[in-house]
């Protein structure tokens, strides 16, 4: 970090080309599209929070915030509901197990390489296609995992039971999100000088106490990064899944505030409250930038 | 998962970053000191192998029932593969009723997988050379505007684009369900960190020489970036590969279905049989789940290199 600092300040202000029309002709195609597709919706979406259409959908007036009202009643708080709960219980379960994962496997010594294919590819499989899959998997008449279920004497059936069908979109996550971040836990290991371990095995710790008071500390800022790709991908990333396997239900126990945004917009047509859930979500989204940024600012600067 | 590919800016910022990976290349010299204690363990390779093995079951069932017929599912589970993967695979490319066809939904999902990759290194490459390697009037404002679209991945604003595309009058059009997908910030980082790390010597000897800013990126920059390309290359494509949301609202006609949208659509097409041909929709999820993993385990090497020499 140092040495970048280093070089940006070696290269200064008086960069490496003169040029002043260039560069903006270089950035234009880039501004473009963020201009077209970022700021243009953005601001539409502002504007129609505030607004309501009228039942022919032919007009519409300034209505303050009504549709914020609205969204804040009902079911979109059972949805922030789901969606904190479902974004817990993923990011604390991939965390957990790639991070188990990837320190196994760090000590298989000459087979590393063949396990860390083994575990990397799931996070490559599209969404709706990994939703498929497990939609059949747990088909209540004749899926094999929900006919194992059944023998074991569980009363399966994801369609009528809510806490069911969460858990199974929360497993599929799991199963993607783990070989995601299996990749980085991998890479921070691989930066754990062996000396400072080897150190602390001669002091008579053990592999668990190891682990604990050194491995884990040092793998701080992976972790930091690990949580946000989970939080983030639980956020945003989670709409296949559900589409696929439970349409947001049974009951809304499914349904993430990106699911509910779609049925609001989509399904029900209501512009002016699905412009108030999109302006909701950039606020959300913009925290969590913001504390994504305040915590690695200050973990990196103690590490 | 992660139809976005935010958050990556942090394994791309160099505050972030170096912390991250960058010590990576410090173990490689205790490397082989590592191998004496870690070859042991049965109980560990047991363990992993199971782990894997655990992984790897959805795929092994979903093999086995394309390679089903549909019938066979109604006895049992079957758990070894039979032989009727080719025909069922030819009864797929025949066309299913109310169905697009298969041919031309792996062409709208490689033609969009590819767009999407070209169109953001098109896009990103210029525009993390202008910040990089020029001092210009509104620079950091410039900079700040991409730093934005960070916090606005196309989940977060499908609606107003949606609306903003319907202006446009570019649904159901390729470019349509491309280049609403194409600015996302993380390629400009990744690429501004390889950039800025780039060793200024050169770049001083070069315009010495009377290299202009042009011949410099193509012929100095872009050469020795190949490994950064690289791994952006194979982020994007799946990115392009797996969208589902964005295809799904503008993709409205069968013509411009993609093939993972496609499989949604067949798990409808499959229920109304009078037995549901589960063995179909597995052999079309193979078919589009082959080309995102291929790539991340081919590439796997690259991919992870191209990623840390953007940030060392």
């Amino acid at each position: 970090m140092a040495r970048n600092a280093a070089k940006d300040r070696r290269r200064g202000a008086g960069a490496v080309y003169p040029h002043r029309v260039l560069p903006f002709a270089f950035m234009l195609p880039e501004l473009a599209v963020v201009a077209v597709f970022f700021l243009w919706p953005s601001g539409q979406a502002v504007v129609e929070s505030v607004r309501e259409s009228n039942a022919f959908g032919l007009g519409s007036r300034f209505s303050g915030l009504a549709n914020f009202r609205a969204a804040l009643s009902g079911g979109y708080l059972q949805a922030l509901e789901v969606t904190a709960l479902f974004t817990i219980v993923t990011t604390v379960v991939s965390l957990a197990l790639s991070l188990f994962i990837a320190v196994q496997v760090e000590q298989t010594g000459r087979f590393k390489s063949v396990y860390r294919t083994l575990f990397i590819w799931s996070y490559a499989v599209p969404g709706a296609v990994a939703g498929a899959i497990w939609l059949f998997l747990f088909e209540p008449r004749i899926g094999p995992a929900a006919r194992l279920l059944g023998a074991l004497g569980v009363n399966w059936n994801f369609a009528l039971s809510g806490t069911q069908a969460f858990i199974l979109i929360s497993a599929m996550t799991i199963w993607q999100q783990t070989a995601y971040d299996f990749v980085f836990f991998s890479a921070g290991l691989q930066g754990i000088p062996l000396d400072v371990v080897e150190a602390a095995t001669v002091d008579g710790a053990g592999a668990v106490r190891r682990f604990w008071r050194i491995v884990f500390p040092l793998l701080g800022p992976t972790t930091v990064f690990v949580v946000v790709m989970d939080v983030l991908a639980a956020l945003f990333g989670s709409f296949a899944v559900i589409d696929v396997v439970s349409q947001g239900g049974p009951g809304g126990s499914t349904t993430t505030l990106v699911y509910a945004l779609y049925r609001d917009g989509f399904q029900n047509g209501d512009v002016g409250l699905a412009g108030a859930e999109t302006v909701l979500l950039f606020v959300i989204a913009g925290i969590l930038l913001a504390v994504q940024f305040r915590v690695i600012n200050r973990r990196v600067h103690y590490s | 998962m992660i139809e976005t590919d935010i958050g990556w800016e942090m394994l791309l910022d160099p505050r972030t970053s170096g912390a991250v990976l960058s010590t990576a290349r410090r173990r490689k010299r205790s490397h082989t000191r590592s191998r004496k204690r870690s070859s042991g363990g049965v109980a560990r390779h047991f363990g992993l192998i199971l782990l894997a093995a655990l992984f790897a079951l959805p795929i092994y069932l979903c093999v086995v029932v394309a390679s089903h017929p549909a019938a066979d599912l109604l006895r049992g589970v079957p758990l070894l593969p039979a032989g009727q993967l080719g025909s069922n695979f030819s009864t797929l490319t025949r066309g299913i009723p109310d169905t697009p066809k298969l041919t031309s939904m792996l062409e709208n999902s490689a033609v969009m997988a590819l767009g999407v990759t070209l169109l953001k290194l098109a896009l990103s490459i210029p525009a993390a050379y202008a910040v990089s390697f020029f001092r210009f009037p509104g620079r950091l404002l410039m900079f700040g505007l991409i730093f934005v679209t960070l916090m606005m991945p196309i989940e977060v604003r499908f609606f107003p684009t949606y609306a903003v595309t319907a202006n446009l009058g570019l649904l159901d059009t390729q470019a349509g369900l491309i280049l609403p997908l194409v600015a996302s910030a993380t390629a400009v980082f990744l690429l501004r960190q390889y950039f800025r790390a780039f060793p200024s010597e050169l770049a001083d000897a070069a315009r010495l020489d009377g290299v202009g800013p042009i011949r410099f990126l193509v012929s100095v920059v872009l050469p020795l970036a190949r490994p950064t390309l690289a791994a952006l290359a194979v982020l994007e494509f799946i990115y392009g590969w797996n969208q589902y949301l964005w295809p799904l609202l503008v993709a409205s006609s069968l013509k411009r279905a993609t093939v993972v949208m496609g499989v949604k659509g067949l798990i409808g097409a499959a229920q109304s049989f009078a037995v549901p041909q589960w063995d179909l929709v597995m052999v079309l999820a193979l078919v589009a789940l082959i080309p995102p993993v291929l790539v991340v385990v081919v590439m796997q090497r690259w991919f992870v290199r191209g990623l840390m020499s953007g940030i060392n």
